[in-house]
C-alpha cells in the first residue's frame, strides 16, 4: 500500500512533463496530496505491532547476477518519515502556488525529490536506497538554480557538490559491505558478522557520508547557503526532507549495519552534535538575512538529531526519530514565513529593513505562523519540538550527561536567536529603529494579502506540529517498538 | 576448410565490405546539378544503412561457435554480441553523418565508416596477433581520413594529421611488443601464448614486450598519457567521425585488450594491490587508469569546447573502464565491456546533440547551448540524460555501470587491495560532476542569444538522438537484459 507513495509521485512527475502547462499546479497538488493521504492511511491502518520490524511489502528480484532486489519495507521509524514527506510535500506545492516561470519544470524536479525521498525511507536493499538517495541530487540543483534567489548558483552547486561528496563516501562504504557480505539486503547484512576491523573503517566513511546530508558540523556549510539560495518550496524541501535522508540513512544503514564500529565513534558523534548545536545557534544569532538566521537553526536543530542517534539508547533514538519529523515541520513552516509570505511582499529578508515595516499589523497571519513555529522551534512545551527534545535529552542524560548540560546552555542560545528574528521581523515598532532603510516607502497597504493557499499550507503545517505536540504518543508508539529492534542498543 | 565455408563464417564482414564497395560505386555516380547530390548522399546512406542491418542479421545467423585458422577468426557469443554493437554504433555514425557532411563525397565517406567498422569487427573476432594488428590498422588509417575529411576546416587537417602521428607511433610500438611477445612465445595465438608464458618467470624482455603492446591500446582507448591527441581529434573532426572514435573504436579496443590481457598475458597478472604491488601488467594499467582519471577530470574543468570536455571526460571514462581490467576475472571484464558499452551509446548521443546544436549555432562552444531548453526541449532532455549518465547519477546506465565496475574492482584484491583506485574513481566522479552541471547550467538556466527554435533537426537524427537516451535511461533501470549477455558469453 504504501509502495505507491513512490509510484504515485512518479507518475505525477512524467504526467508534468507531457500534460498542459495550466494544469500543472493541479496535478502537482493531487500527486502530493494523494502521497501524504496514502502514508496517513497507512499510519492509521497498519496495526502498530507490524511496525515493530522493518516488514517487508515489495520484494522483486531486479538485477539477479549482482544480487540486486526491488524491496520495500516499513516499519514505524520509516512510517514517521513517509509521512513527514507527505506533509511538506503538500505544503511545499500550496506554497508554490505562484510560481508563474516554468510551472510544469518547477514542480517535475519537485515531484522527482519527493517521490526520491519516499523511495529512500522506504527502501530494504542497499543498492535501491542509494539510487534513490542519488537520485535526489541533480533535482535540487536545478530547483535552485532556476528558480532560486541570492547568489543561488553558488548556493546550487555547492550544495549539489557536497551531496555528491557524502554520496561517494557512501558509495564506498556500500560496495565494501557488499563485497564482504555478498548481499544487499539490508536484512541480510544486518545479521552478517563483520569483523571489528573492518566496522572500524566503514562506519565513519558511511556515517560521515550520510552526515553530510544531515548538516553534521563542520560538513553543514551547505544547508545556510543552500536554503538561503533555493526557493521557498526548495527551503523547505531542503529543510523538511532532504536533511532527514541523511540522518535517517544513517540510522538505518550505518548504524544498524555496523554496530560495534557505532560504538566506538558514538562519542565524536555526540561532541560534534553537541558543538553544532551551539556553534550553529551562536552564529544565527549575528545573522542579517532572516533565511540565514533560519538555515543555521535548521543545522542546530539538527546537532539535536545526531546527539539522539549517538546515545545508542531507546529513548534517545526514538527521540531522534522524533525530531526529525518534528523539524521537518517546523523548519518548513518557517521558510514558508520568511520566503513567501514575507519575502514575495517585501522583497527583502534583512532583518534591519524588516522590522521598520511593523509587520505584524500588515501580515497578521505571517505574523501568526511565525509566532507558532518560533514557539515550536524554540521547544515550548505543546509542540512538537519540545516533546522531541525532552526526549533526547533524557536519552542522553544516562550516558553524556555533560553534554545535557552543554546543550541546555545552547537552548539558551536557540531561543534568543529565535525571539530576535521575532522580534526583528514582526514586532519592532519604527520608532525604536536607528537605521532606518529605504525600504520604509513601502508601508502596509501595498501588500497584497495572503492567500487561501498560504493559509492552508500554513495551517496544515501547524496543526502537525501541535498535534504531535500536544499527542506525541501517535508517533512514539510506532518509532519505540521499531528502534527497539534496532542492533546497536546498549543494553 | 573450403572457402565457401571460410565465406560462411565470415558473412558479416564481407557484407559490410561489399556495401562500403556499394556505396563508393553509388558516390561517384553524377546524379546531374547540385540539388541532386543531396539525394545521392541520402540514397548512400540509405544503401550504408541497409547494409549494417543486412550484416546484423547475418551475425545472428552465425554458429554458436567456431574456430579459424588458429584464432584468426573466432566466432563465440561474445565476438557476436560485440559484432552487433559495433555494427549498431556505426549505424548511429551514419545517421549522424546524413546532415553533418557537405553532401560532397560523401560515397567516400560512408565508405570509410564501413571499412573501418571491418577493422572493428575484424578486432572484435580474432584471437591471434597478427590478426590483431591488421583490424587495428584498418581501423586505425579508416579513422585517420576520417578525421581529417572536412577539407574545408584547418583544424579537421590538425586533428588528423596529430592523430595520424600519435597512431602510427603507437601502432610500432604495439607492432615490437608483439614481435618480442612472439619471441618468447613462439607463436601468435592467444591461448597458445598463456601456455608459454605460464611456463617461464616474467622476464624484463616480457615485461617489455607487454609493455609496449599495452602503449597501442593505451592510445587506442585514449588514456593518459598516451591521450594527446584526443582533444584535438574530438574538436576537429568532423562529428560523426568524433563519435565513431570515441565510440566504436573505444568499445572493440576494450574487447580485444581485455582479451590480450585477460586470455594471452593471464600468467603475468601481477596485482596492482595497495602495499601489495607485483610485477605484471595489472599494475601498470592500474596507473593508467589513475593517471586517466586524474588528469582527465582535472583538464576537463577547464574547458570551453564541448567536444574538447567530452574529449577529456572520455581520458578520465578510459581510466575507470580500465578498473574492471586491473581487477580481472570474468566479473572485471564484464564489467568493463557493460561501462564500455553503455558509455559508446551515451557518447555517441551526446555528439549527436552536439551536431545539431553546431549546424543551428554554427559552433560547439558551451555559449553555443546556452538556453538550448527553450530553443529544444527535447534535445535539452536529451543532453541531460548523457550528461547525467557520464557522471554516473541514477536512474541512468552510467550510474549501474559504475556500480558495477567499482564492485568488481573491490572484489578482486584481498583485503579490498584496490580500494585506493576505486576511491580515486569517486574522487574523479565527484569533480566530474561539476563541469557536467555546467554544461547543464547552460542548457537550462542560462538565457540564449536567440530564443528561435529549431525548426529544421533533421526528424531522423532527431529519432536516433531520442532512441539513444530511451536506452540509456532503460539500461540504467532494467541493466539485466545486458548484464546477463555479457555474464553468459563469457563462460
Amino acid at each position: 500500500m504504501i509502495a505507491w507513495t513512490i509510484y504515485v509521485t512518479f507518475a505525477g512527475a512524467v504526467a508534468l512533463l507531457f500534460l498542459p502547462r495550466v494544469l500543472s499546479r493541479w496535478i502537482a497538488l493531487v500527486t502530493t496530496l494523494a502521497g501524504f493521504a496514502i502514508s496517513l492511511i497507512a499510519l492509521f491502518q497498519t496495526p502498530i505491532a507490524d511496525l515493530a520490524h522493518f516488514m517487508t511489502i515489495v520484494h522483486v528480484p531486479w538485477v539477479p547476477i549482482l544480487g540486486m532486489e526491488y524491496h520495500l519495507a516499513l516499519d514505524g521509524i520509516s512510517l514517521t518519515l513517509a509521512l513527514v514527506t507527505g506533509l511538506t510535500a503538500v505544503s511545499a506545492v500550496l506554497f508554490s502556488w505562484d510560481v508563474e516561470h516554468r510551472q510544469n519544470e518547477f514542480f517535475f524536479w519537485l515531484l522527482l525529490v519527493v517521490g526520491g525521498s519516499y523511495g529512500v525511507f522506504l527502501s530494504a536493499d542497499l543498492f535501491l536506497l542509494f539510487l534513490f538517495y542519488e537520485l535526489v541530487i541533480v533535482p535540487k540543483y536545478f530547483l535552485i538554480a532556476i528558480w532560486g534567489s541570492t547568489n543561488k548558483e553558488y548556493g546550487a552547486m555547492k550544495l549539489t557538490l557536497y551531496s555528491f561528496f557524502g554520496g561517494a563516501l557512501v558509495f564506498i562504504g556500500i560496495i565494501a559491505a557488499y563485497v564482504t557480505a555478498g548481499s544487499l539486503n539490508l536484512h541480510d547484512l544486518a545479521e552478517f558478522p563483520f569483523t571489528p576491523q573492518f566496522q572500524s573503517w566503514t562506519f565513519p566513511v558511511l556515517f560521515i557520508g550520510f552526515a553530510v546530508l544531515a548538516g553534521i558540523w563542520p560538513l553543514h556549510t551547505w544547508a545556510p547557503t543552500g536554503h538561503v539560495a533555493a526557493p521557498t518550496a526548495g527551503s523547505m524541501l531542503l529543510a523538511g526532507i532532504i536533511m532527514k535522508l541523511g540522518s535517517y540513512a544513517g540510522l538505518r544503514v550505518a548504524m544498524n549495519l555496523f554496530p560495534q564500529g557505532f560504538q566506538m565513534c558514538s562519542g565524536y558523534i555526540a561532541v560534534f552534535a553537541v558543538i553544532g548545536i551551539l556553534y550553529a545557534a551562536a552564529v544565527a544569532l549575528r545573522q542579517r538575512d532572516l533565511k540565514f538566521v533560519i538555515g543555521y537553526s535548521s543545522v542546530s536543530h539538527m546537532g539535536f538529531v545526531l546527539l539522539g542517534l549517538a546515545t545508542a539508547n531507546v529513548l534517545g533514538v526514538s527521540g531522534a526519530v522524533l525530531q526529525m519529523f518534528s523539524h521537518g515541520v517546523i523548519a518548513a513552516l518557517l521558510f514558508a514565513v520568511a520566503g513567501r509570505m514575507i519575502y514575495r511582499r517585501t522583497r527583502t529578508r534583512d532583518l534591519d529593513a524588516l522590522s521598520s515595516m511593523n509587520l505584524s499589523r500588515a501580515l497578521p497571519f505571517a505574523a501568526f505562523s511565525f509566532v507558532i513555529a518560533s514557539a515550536a522551534s524554540m521547544g515550548i512545551p505543546g509542540f512538537s519540538g519540545f516533546a522531541a527534545e525532552i526526549t533526547i535529552l533524557i536519552g542522553a542524560w544516562k550516558i553524556y550527561p555533560i553534554a545535557v548540560w552543554i546543550t541546555g546552555a545552547g537552548m539558551v542560545l536557540v531561543a534568543a536567536f529565535t525571539l530576535r528574528a521575532l522580534k526583528r521581523t514582526f514586532f519592532d515598532t519604527v520608532e525604536n529603529v536607528k537605521s532606518v532603510t529605504s525600504v520604509t516607502s513601502l508601508d502596509r497597504e501595498t501588500f497584497e494579502p495572503i492567500t487561501l493557499a498560504e493559509k492552508l499550507g500554513a495551517g496544515l503545517l501547524m496543526f502537525a506540529t501541535l498535534a504531535v505536540g500536544l499527542y506525541p504518543k501517535l508517533l512514539l508508539d510506532r518509532i519505540v517498538p521499531a528502534v527497539q529492534a534496532m542492533r546497536f542498543l546498549t543494553k | 576448410m573450403s572457402y565457401l565455408e571460410l565465406l560462411k563464417l565470415a558473412a558479416p564482414e564481407a557484407t559490410v565490405a561489399v556495401t562500403a564497395l556499394a556505396v563508393l560505386a553509388i558516390g561517384l555516380i553524377r546524379w546531374g546539378e547540385t540539388p541532386s547530390s543531396r539525394r545521392s548522399s541520402a540514397f548512400c546512406s540509405a544503401v550504408a544503412g541497409l547494409g549494417l542491418a543486412a550484416a546484423v542479421g547475418a551475425v545472428v545467423m552465425l554458429p554458436q561457435s567456431a574456430t579459424l585458422f588458429g584464432g584468426m577468426l573466432v566466432i563465440t557469443p561474445l565476438t557476436s554480441l560485440f559484432k552487433i554493437i559495433c555494427l549498431a554504433l556505426a549505424f548511429f555514425t551514419v545517421v549522424l553523418a546524413r546532415t553533418d557532411l557537405s553532401s560532397r563525397n560523401c560515397g567516400e565517406y560512408l565508405a570509410l565508416v564501413l571499412l573501418a567498422t571491418i577493422g572493428l569487427m575484424l578486432l572484435v573476432g580474432s584471437e591471434e596477433l597478427l590478426m590483431i594488428f591488421i583490424g587495428l590498422e584498418l581501423t586505425g588509417l579508416s579513422l585517420y581520413v576520417m578525421t581529417a575529411f572536412d577539407k574545408t576546416d584547418i583544424r579537421s587537417a590538425e586533428a588528423g594529421l596529430k592523430y595520424f602521428l600519435f597512431g602510427s607511433t603507437a601502432s610500432a610500438f604495439t607492432l615490437f611488443g608483439l614481435s618480442l611477445i612472439y619471441g618468447m612465445s613462439g607463436t601468435t595465438g592467444l591461448a597458445v601464448i598463456a601456455q608459454k608464458l605460464s611456463a617461464q618467470p616474467i622476464s624484463p624482455l616480457l615485461f617489455a614486450g607487454i609493455v609496449m603492446t599495452l602503449v597501442g591500446f593505451a592510445f587506442k582507448i585514449a588514456a593518459a598519457p598516451f591521450h594527446l591527441w584526443a582533444p584535438d581529434a574530438y574538436q576537429g573532426a568532423p562529428v560523426p567521425s568524433a563519435a565513431f572514435i570515441a565510440s566504436g573504436s573505444k568499445v572493440a579496443s576494450f574487447v580485444v585488450l581485455g582479451k590480450i590481457v585477460l586470455v594471452g598475458f593471464s600468467p603475468d597478472k601481477g596485482s596492482a594491490a595497495w602495499h601489495a604491488m607485483i610485477a605484471g601488467w595489472a599494475p601498470v594499467l592500474a596507473v593508467l587508469a589513475a593517471l586517466s582519471i586524474l588528469i582527465g577530470n582535472l583538464v576537463a574543468l577547464a574547458q570551453s569546447n564541448v567536444r574538447r570536455l567530452l574529449a577529456y571526460s572520455a581520458v578520465a571514462h578510459a581510466g575507470y573502464t580500465l578498473l574492471g581490467l586491473v581487477a580481472g576475472g570474468r566479473e572485471g571484464f564484464s564489467a568493463t565491456l557493460f561501462y564500455t558499452t553503455v558509455y559508446a551509446f551515451t557518447l555517441v548521443g551526446a555528439f549527436g546533440v552536439v551536431a545539431l546544436v553546431r549546424r543551428e549555432t554554427g559552433g560547439d562552444n558551451l555559449i553555443n547551448f546556452a538556453g538550448l531548453r527553450a530553443r529544444s526541449p527535447l534535445l535539452a532532455g536529451c543532453m541531460s540524460i548523457f550528461m547525467l549518465s557520464l557522471a554516473g547519477l541514477p536512474p541512468l546506465a552510467g550510474f549501474f555501470g559504475k556500480f558495477y565496475l567499482f564492485t568488481a574492482a573491490l572484489r578482486a584484491g584481498e583485503n579490498h587491495g584496490l580500494l585506493w583506485l576505486v576511491a580515486l574513481a569517486l574522487l574523479g566522479s565527484l569533480v566530474s560532476l561539476y563541469y557536467y552541471l555546467i554544461v547543464l547550467k547552460l542548457i537550462f538556466v542560462d538565457q540564449a542569444a536567440s530564443d528561435a527554435s529549431f525548426v529544421d533537426v533533421d526528424p531522423l537524427q532527431r529519432i536516433a538522438v531520442s532512441v539513444l537516451a530511451v536506452l540509456v535511461l532503460f539500461f540504467g533501470v532494467v541493466p539485466t537484459p545486458l548484464v546477463a549477455r555479457i555474464t553468459a558469453s563469457l563462460q
